[in-house]
């Protein structure tokens, strides 16, 4: 009886702590809402500038947006809009396209650059830090260090800088600048140079998890057992070491979110980020504010996600965040 | 000595008392019998951290490194005889030349251009007769030294983030030491305010912040303290969380001291480790997200310089000058790598059980 009460509470621990994360998430987006919204109001200049317009008429068209009813309401029609993917239209960039069409035809591409770069980083970070961990205080643990120092230390765009000179102009092996008839070539460099980040971060990460859980008592068990070689490292040892792993995560997007903008400028990729870059130079408000809700979105999701992953995982941290 | 007395006592036939003898006592303390302990010396704590420091030899060759770089930041300008904002029109896209080096073969202003016919060697200053002008990292395409501008845009890359990470010291100490210290209510109101402030993507708050600031030193200063400030917040609640209950803090609260002189006079010199470890790992991230906005173009206006602006000028023609985007991106990753290192042995030197993360 007392274990069936313990299960409960648990139960509603997990959700209570799922339901917080999930308002305060909805918060945060509503706060960056309201931001962009009075920052549209702030921008100089109305939507009807036109001087011959008169009084009756700005009345009227002011009725027909919707701009003559209190702040509240257009604040709420504009969220509501927000959510539906309505955007408004871009002035400078590519006038009088909606910018949901903008974004869709380019977001693929972003993505798609992204993931590879998550799932490079992360295979590759992987491997080096179980390396070097199980090979502590070799040659190999050294150079595993020293790439991670250099990787967390040196801007992606630098090494973006640097591929694109050596691989793409000087030895031609990809594409210098990206082509829609070679996507996946053209990938190649860019995603390399935003994984690097990822790729130090986990492996330094990865080597200290390994270090803790390979000198604990149950993995002294494990081996006593008879347990050796692959299955010891891949199901005892690296399992363990994984769940830790899942808070570098949010930071690692964080970067890579940063990263885009600039390596994808470097390499001319018409993917999200060098739309906010382009809608930046040349003053689009509407694409930029767009752009800021997504990336916003985007972000939080990703945090949100993570946080609860993380908390289902491990109960630790419920506690612990409740105690907050 | 109480062998020798216990003998005595336990002697069942003792025929006259037991005689003290003037070595029987001596006096404790005095100089040759005090224990000195030699394993666990107690010493200053600053003097170990200096210790600790000093025995990490990648931390030590950062500190040399960013005080060079500095060094360079400070005087480098004033060293060539040209300055950053002069353009000389008819001297544009000089390859480096420096003086001595250049009768050994290498830095002599030869550069190699490759074109569709193949690739020829050209000198900017034997075209031009100009025997006596030395660019030392070579003039960039409106004729500047980039010498000059590479250390002026040093010098500005490194006050934004010294003044950005000062700013973001005082802030976000303050506010992680007063939620920490106050708890409760207060505690949880401000840790909600971070939260959601810390779930706006930064990149979102500084890019809106510059377009409705005017560009500028100040404003990248801003938008980074804004956005900066939430990671010392944190380290500073943990450490207030941490030390809150001791007995010191109990003491002086029953002495009398109100709570701000507890928070910042008795509490504060105690982390103070954490607290510089956090700046020195801000140092570089203001430092990148300088040149990243630079990169995007909502960095330093022309004609001053920051490092982030001179790669993206550099990054137009880096394919047929490379020596341009060359010395900018050195000085930048030198500098992230450094500060990051010296961080690094910063937090170690501090607190020596720290599991590396």
């Amino acid at each position: 009886m007392p274990q069936f009460c313990f299960v409960e509470g648990e139960g509603n621990d997990v959700r209570s702590y799922i339901l917080k994360r999930v308002l305060i998430s909805i918060f945060t987006l509503l706060a960056i809402t309201l931001v962009l919204f009075i920052l549209l109001h702030l921008m100089p200049g109305s939507p009807f500038n036109d001087e011959k317009l008169t009084p009756a008429q700005h009345a009227s068209l002011n009725a027909k947006y919707g701009l003559d009813q209190p702040l509240v309401v257009q604040f709420f029609k504009y969220v509501g809009n927000m959510f539906k993917g309505d955007f408004g239209v871009s002035y400078k960039i590519s006038k009088n396209t909606p910018i949901s069409q903008l974004i869709e035809s380019r977001l693929p591409i972003s993505i798609r650059v992204g993931g590879l770069a998550v799932s490079l980083g992360a295979a590759f970070g992987l491997l080096l830090g179980i390396v070097a961990a199980l090979k502590h205080n070799t040659i190999w643990d050294t150079i595993c260090t020293v790439i991670s120092v250099i990787g967390v230390s040196i801007p992606s765009y630098v090494f973006a800088l640097a591929l694109s000179y050596t691989l793409g102009f000087k030895l031609s092996w990809f594409p210098m600048l990206y082509s829609n008839q070679a996507p996946f070539a053209s990938s190649v460099m860019p995603s390399i140079a935003l994984s690097l980040f990822t790729l130090a971060s986990i492996a330094r990460f990865t080597r200290t998890e390994m270090l803790e859980v390979l000198s604990s008592d149950y993995m002294l068990l494990a081996e006593s057992k008879g347990i050796s070689g692959s299955p010891l490292i891949l199901q005892h040892a690296l399992r363990n070491a994984l769940i830790p792993i899942v808070t570098v995560l949010a930071p690692l997007i964080v970067d890579l979110m940063t990263g885009s903008l600039v390596v994808e400028k470097i390499f001319s990729i018409p993917g999200v980020g060098s739309l906010l870059v382009t809608a930046i130079q040349s003053n689009d408000y509407n694409v930029v504010i767009a752009l800021s809700f997504i990336y916003s979105a985007m972000y939080i999701g990703i945090m949100l996600v993570v946080d609860i992953l993380y908390g289902v995982i491990d109960p630790r941290i419920r506690v612990a965040k409740k105690g907050d | 000595m109480r062998k020798q007395n216990k003998r005595n006592l336990t002697a069942p036939a003792a025929k006259e008392p037991y005689q003290f003898q003037p070595d029987d006592f001596a006096f404790r303390g005095s100089a040759d019998v005090t224990l000195i302990d030699t394993n666990f010396t107690s010493e200053n704590f600053w003097k170990e951290v200096r210790k600790r420091f000093f025995r990490n030899k990648g931390a030590v060759i950062s500190l040399i490194v960013v005080l060079c770089i500095g060094f360079f930041a400070a005087f480098g300008p004033n060293m060539s005889g040209h300055t950053y904002s002069e353009q000389k029109l008819t001297q544009k896209n000089f390859a480096p030349r420096v003086p001595l080096l250049e009768d050994l073969g290498i830095f002599n202003g030869n550069e190699t251009l490759n074109t569709t016919t193949g690739s020829k060697i050209i000198n900017g200053y034997q075209d031009k007769n100009l025997t006596n002008v030395y660019y030392w990292f070579g003039s960039d395409t409106l004729g500047r030294d980039i010498w000059t501008r590479v250390w002026e845009g040093t010098r500005i890359s490194l006050g934004i983030a010294l003044c950005a990470a000062l700013i973001d010291f005082l802030i976000g100490m303050s506010y992680g030491l007063i939620s920490g210290y106050y708890g409760g209510r207060v505690d949880s109101i401000m840790q909600r305010i971070a939260e959601i402030v810390n779930g706006i993507p930064r990149l979102v708050i500084v890019t809106l912040l510059m377009l409705i600031l005017p560009r500028g030193f100040l404003t990248i200063v801003f938008a980074l303290m804004i956005t900066e400030w939430i990671g010392m917040s944190r380290i500073a609640r943990a450490e207030m969380l941490k030390l809150k209950e001791s007995e010191f803090v109990l003491a002086s609260r029953t002495l009398g001291a109100r709570d701000l002189r507890i928070i910042f006079r008795e509490i504060l010199p105690n982390i103070v480790g954490p607290i510089i470890t956090q700046i020195m790992f801000s140092i570089p991230t203001a430092i990148f997200t300088e040149a990243f906005l630079s990169f995007v173009g909502l960095g330093i206006p022309v004609p001053m310089c920051s490092l982030g602006s001179l790669i993206a000028d550099a990054f137009n023609s880096f394919t047929t000058h490379p020596y341009q985007i060359i010395p900018p991106i050195i000085v930048l990753a030198l500098l992230m790598l450094c500060f990051n290192m010296l961080a690094d042995g910063l937090r170690e030197a501090f607190d020596p059980k720290f599991k590396e993360m």
